[in-house]
């Protein structure tokens, strides 16, 4: 009973809202960490995460090697770095020897993290697209939808991107594609 | 099944970026090539991906797809709005995909069939054109979808940088989009619009949005656009606005981040001395760059104005001037007493005629600030103060009593006391002519290539800026030498032009640190660190010890010095090992161009068999990286290999050489045997050949234990209660090597009363005893 009360309390309704313009920069210095030093390619995600905006991460697709201490420091990070911006600030933040590109939805940041050659608003539109499936898909999508169904949600980021790069943009094959996975559950 | 063919392409080429010897691209070409072909606008999808990346690698075997890729890309942009019902978004026909053939074709210079150059050009006017057409949708997915295209339509322009009037028309678009409402369309324009302004064909037109932009650099809220506006003003920046932009970027560097001045200040004091038609202006910013940020004007930016104000003799006395009045201010920056101190010492007398600004006012104006400053400063104000008694002997006697004082003779640090020391003693006991002759005015600088750049180049990193830097200078015609990009310079001297430019090309060893003490007599600088990447350097000193120290041990590090210490770790087995090598960065600043290699001289190559990987060429500072060498050791051998390592590391090469410690008793298997069988064997090898003998004196105080611990470090099995002497030790083992195997017999017989050790050996083969002999004897 009280966890449904405690759920209850962080059900949040999903509302698909304008893009949030740029604020304050965060040029993070060179951590330790330099990423690029185990990959040779030059244009594609490295990787995706759904955070709140309290931190807890609900989806983190990587396309790139880490330990798992380095997940965890990027995951802070990147929460650090993106929670702190609003509405005057642009879409796209420079991350170490990367860039982020990310949007906010209700109570959560939707970020992919790619290279700097890259284009940012087709990365931005690409966002968008895939919460628009995510939308169809759990009719009305909230939180919580996320929460419960992490491995659905790790199917339809599997649809649309796979190996760094966009696989799949028209919704309506994806949520065919969707459909038919779950009809064989 | 369009399904799995997306996929797969994907997975392809996420093996191929893994290994990309994998996969066999010769057949698989005309395969992957035609999927751009496919009704599936999602397979194409992918496939561009995948082309993309090979096509990186191999350009040749890919030409196909241009063609393909952009009858492709024709379609989709002209395609009405019903047709791709799927992939319409928002109106904007297959936008993902239109971006992603607009990359591919960013691959490859500008088609060379005419045809296919028609129809590119058509398809990136309509993209153009449509940019203009008022929106289908007011929701900002249709502008992000459309402008995507848009601003990767331009950057094909840029790449392309054929066409003027595509160039104009992207310019003007960018131009609009400066202005817009949205901040990430301004952020997007003004980064898009810096690689423009490199192109020949449009850096006018980008010139002219320069109030638009000076503009967004007062206004802008988000301090990353405000960077992007700085970055474009830098870019723009020419002959004809340069004064504007300088003085744009003074005052913005009042209120910048402090994360980004220092960047700003030497963009600053490069534009400024680019484009210096008067060198008072000149002197004029970097006076004004010290007092806005002096914490941030690094060294190279006040040893290039020293450089020119000595280089030049007409702004000589305007810089005495100007220092001297800048000096009074209550609170100056250290730099600025620096570079006070250094041109009052030099050009003092052309403004000590002035009453306001005669000898002592001078000399007291700079002992003012003597007890702020730190000890550097302390000491270039002091060589000041010797080239003050030179220049003006009524100030002797002051300047005399100054020295004396206590607080300069019996200063705690080494240099001042010294300096103090011998230009008081210099003063006194030199006459006015040798006086004059050692402090003689500098000698104009040779000309070089400023370190500024490639300071510049180093803080930024591979980004847009600095590269374009690099196409700006291939294209500019008045600087000194011949295009080159940076940083492969070969010389460090290039022949002295007086009224060039002295920003030159690529990097150059940074000035010798501190203008050097007027005490030397005049002469050329001489260039602190050689330039030149010859071959290998020889053999770091001290490495002979280190190499002994590893016979017998295997880990450990083999090297240190200020910038790069390199580790061990080697396992061996029988014939075959394996060394671990580690170089650590020690600095903070990447190694470029990291070169590790491995040579085995002439006589050692059919011996000994090394394999090993390259190692990623950058190295982060504070990075340690590793090379993993296989050994093999094929016959005996006595030469060592040596490890050359080259890398750059801020603007000069690095050559470090050392010897690598893979000695022929890192293949010997210890054995154990009885005391029969020991003299059985040793009795088989009398053989004068087999034997060889040495007795030497002991270098290391003989213990027992650490004599026994180097015997069998070294590799050989000690033998108890063999010999009939207990104070004797007796060793056993097999050399393993891929030929053969060789059997070895040691006996050690210390001489503790003379310090000395009796050391004989008998193997199968001379040669290997002669080896062993002399590897363990320097053990002892």
């Amino acid at each position: 009973m009280s966890l449904a009360l405690l759920l209850g309390c962080s059900y949040l309704v999903w509302v698909l809202q304008r893009p949030f313009l740029p604020g304050t920069p965060a040029l993070l210095g060179s951590g330790f960490l330099w990423l690029s030093r185990r990959s040779s390619w030059k244009e594609s995600i490295r990787f995706i995460l759904i955070q709140n905006r309290a931190g807890k991460t609900r989806l983190a697709k990587w396309y790139m090697q880490f330990d798992d201490d380095e997940k965890q420091k990027l995951i802070e990070e990147v929460h650090a770095v993106v929670t702190v911006r609003d509405a005057k600030h642009t879409n796209f933040v420079e991350f170490r020897n990367f860039k982020i590109i990310y949007r906010r939805y209700a109570g959560l940041y939707f970020c992919i993290c790619v290279d700097v050659n890259d284009n940012n608003l087709a990365y931005l539109e690409a966002i968008h697209n895939f919460v628009e499936v995510l939308n169809e898909y759990f009719h009305n999508v909230c939180e919580l939808d996320l929460v419960f169904n992490f491995y659905k949600v790790y199917t339809v980021v599997d649809e649309m991107f796979l190996a760094g790069e966009i696989r799949e943009t028209s919704q309506t094959k994806v949520l065919k594609q969707l459909l038919m996975l779950q009809s064989l559950e | 099944m369009d399904s799995v063919k997306q996929s797969a392409a994907l997975c392809l080429l996420r093996l191929y970026r893994t290994s990309s010897d994998l996969v066999p691209m010769g057949d698989w070409t005309s395969r992957v090539v035609h999927l751009l072909n496919d009704q599936h606008l999602g397979v194409v999808t992918a496939a561009t991906s995948l082309i993309t990346t090979l096509a990186q690698k191999n350009p040749e075997e890919f030409k196909t797809s241009v063609s393909l890729a952009v009858s492709r890309l024709s379609r989709i942009v002209t395609s009405a709005s019903t047709d791709l019902q799927d992939y319409t978004y928002y109106f904007v026909p297959a936008p993902w995909l239109s971006v992603k053939l607009l990359r591919l074709l960013q691959c490859y210079p500008p088609p060379e069939d005419p045809a296919v150059r028609g129809r590119l050009t058509e398809c990136l006017e309509t993209i153009l054109n449509k940019a203009q057409e008022p929106p289908k949708s007011k929701k900002v997915q249709h502008s992000n979808a459309k402008n995507a295209v848009l601003f990767e339509a331009i950057s094909l322009i840029i790449h392309h940088d054929s066409e003027p009037n595509l160039l104009v028309r992207a310019c003007n678009q960018l131009g609009q989009f400066l202005q817009h409402r949205e901040t990430n369309l301004r952020y997007l324009a003004l980064e898009s619009m810096c690689t423009l302004a490199s192109s020949e064909f449009s850096h006018e037109a980008v010139k002219t949005h320069i109030e638009t932009v000076i503009n967004a650099l007062k206004t802008e809220r988000d301090v990353s656009v405000r960077q992007r506006a700085v970055d474009l003003l830098y870019a723009m920046c020419d002959r004809s606005n340069a004064p504007q932009i300088v003085a744009e970027m003074l005052s913005y560097l009042e209120t910048a981040d402090y994360s980004i001045r220092e960047e700003i200040v030497l963009k600053v004091a490069i534009l400024a001395e680019k484009y210096a038609v008067d060198y008072t202006w000149y002197v004029d910013t970097i006076l004004n760059l010290i007092r806005i940020a002096g914490d941030y004007v690094s060294e190279e930016v006040w040893y290039r104005v020293i450089q020119i104000v000595i280089n030049r003799d007409d702004v000589q006395g305007y810089a005495a001037k100007t220092v001297f009045e800048a000096l009074q201010a209550p609170a100056c920056h250290e730099n600025l007493v620096k570079v006070g101190g250094y041109i009052l010492g030099e050009f003092g007398n052309l403004i000590a005629g002035d009453p306001r600004s005669s000898p002592l006012i001078q000399f007291n104006l700079l002992h003012s600030k003597f007890h702020l400053c730190s000890v550097p400063t302390r000491a270039l104000l002091l060589s000041t103060y010797i080239k003050f008694v030179n220049l003006f002997p009524e100030v002797k006697p002051t300047i005399q009593d100054v020295l004396r004082s206590d607080s300069q003779l019996r200063n705690a640090d080494v240099e001042l006391q010294q300096r103090a020391v011998e230009y008081l003693r210099l003063s006194t006991v030199a006459s006015t002519d040798i006086l004059a002759t050692v402090l003689e005015e500098m000698p104009p600088f040779p000309e070089r290539e400023s370190s500024i750049l490639a300071k510049l180049k180093k803080k930024k990193g591979p980004s847009t800026v600095t590269d374009l830097e690099d196409t700006k200078r291939e294209r500019s015609v008045d600087v000194n030498g011949g295009p080159e990009p940076a940083p492969a310079s070969t010389s460090a001297m290039s022949t002295p032009s007086p009224s060039a430019d002295l920003l030159g090309l690529g990097a150059a060893p940074p000035a010798p640190a501190g203008p050097p003490p007027s005490s030397g007599s005049g002469g050329l600088l001489v260039d602190v660190f050689s330039d030149s990447a010859s071959a290998v350097a020889p053999l770091a000193p001290g490495s002979e010890d280190n190499f002994a120290r590893f016979v017998c041990k295997n880990n450990g590090v083999l090297f240190e010095n200020q910038l790069l210490q390199i580790g061990l770790k080697s396992e061996f087995r029988q014939n075959l090992g394996r060394m671990f090598i580690f170089y650590g960065n020690k600095t903070s600043t990447q190694f470029l161009n990291f070169t590790p290699t491995l040579i085995c001289s002439d006589d050692l190559q059919p011996h000994l068999n090394l394999q090993t990987k390259p190692v990623d060429p950058t190295v982060e500072g504070g990075a340690q990286v590793q090379q993993v060498v296989n050994i093999e050791c094929v016959s005996d051998f006595t030469e060592a290999p040596v490890l050359s390592i080259q890398f750059r590391y801020g603007g000069t090469f690095q050559n470090v050489s050392v010897q690598l410690p893979i000695t022929l008793n890192k293949f010997f298997q210890p054995t154990e045997m009885a005391s029969q069988d020991f003299f059985q064997r040793w009795k088989q090898l009398s053989n004068p050949q087999q034997e060889v003998q040495n007795i030497f004196k002991a270098k290391h105080p003989m213990d027992t234990e650490v004599t026994k611990a180097k015997i069998i470090g070294f590799g050989s099995a000690l033998l108890e209660e063999v010999d009939p002497n207990p104070a004797n030790f007796v060793g056993a083992g097999i050399i393993h090597t891929k030929t053969t195997q060789i059997g070895c017999l040691l006996r050690l017989e210390p001489n503790l009363q003379a310090q000395m050790y009796r050391l004989t050996l008998r193997t199968s083969k001379e040669a290997v005893s002669q080896r062993l002999c002399e590897l363990l004897s320097a053990q002892f």
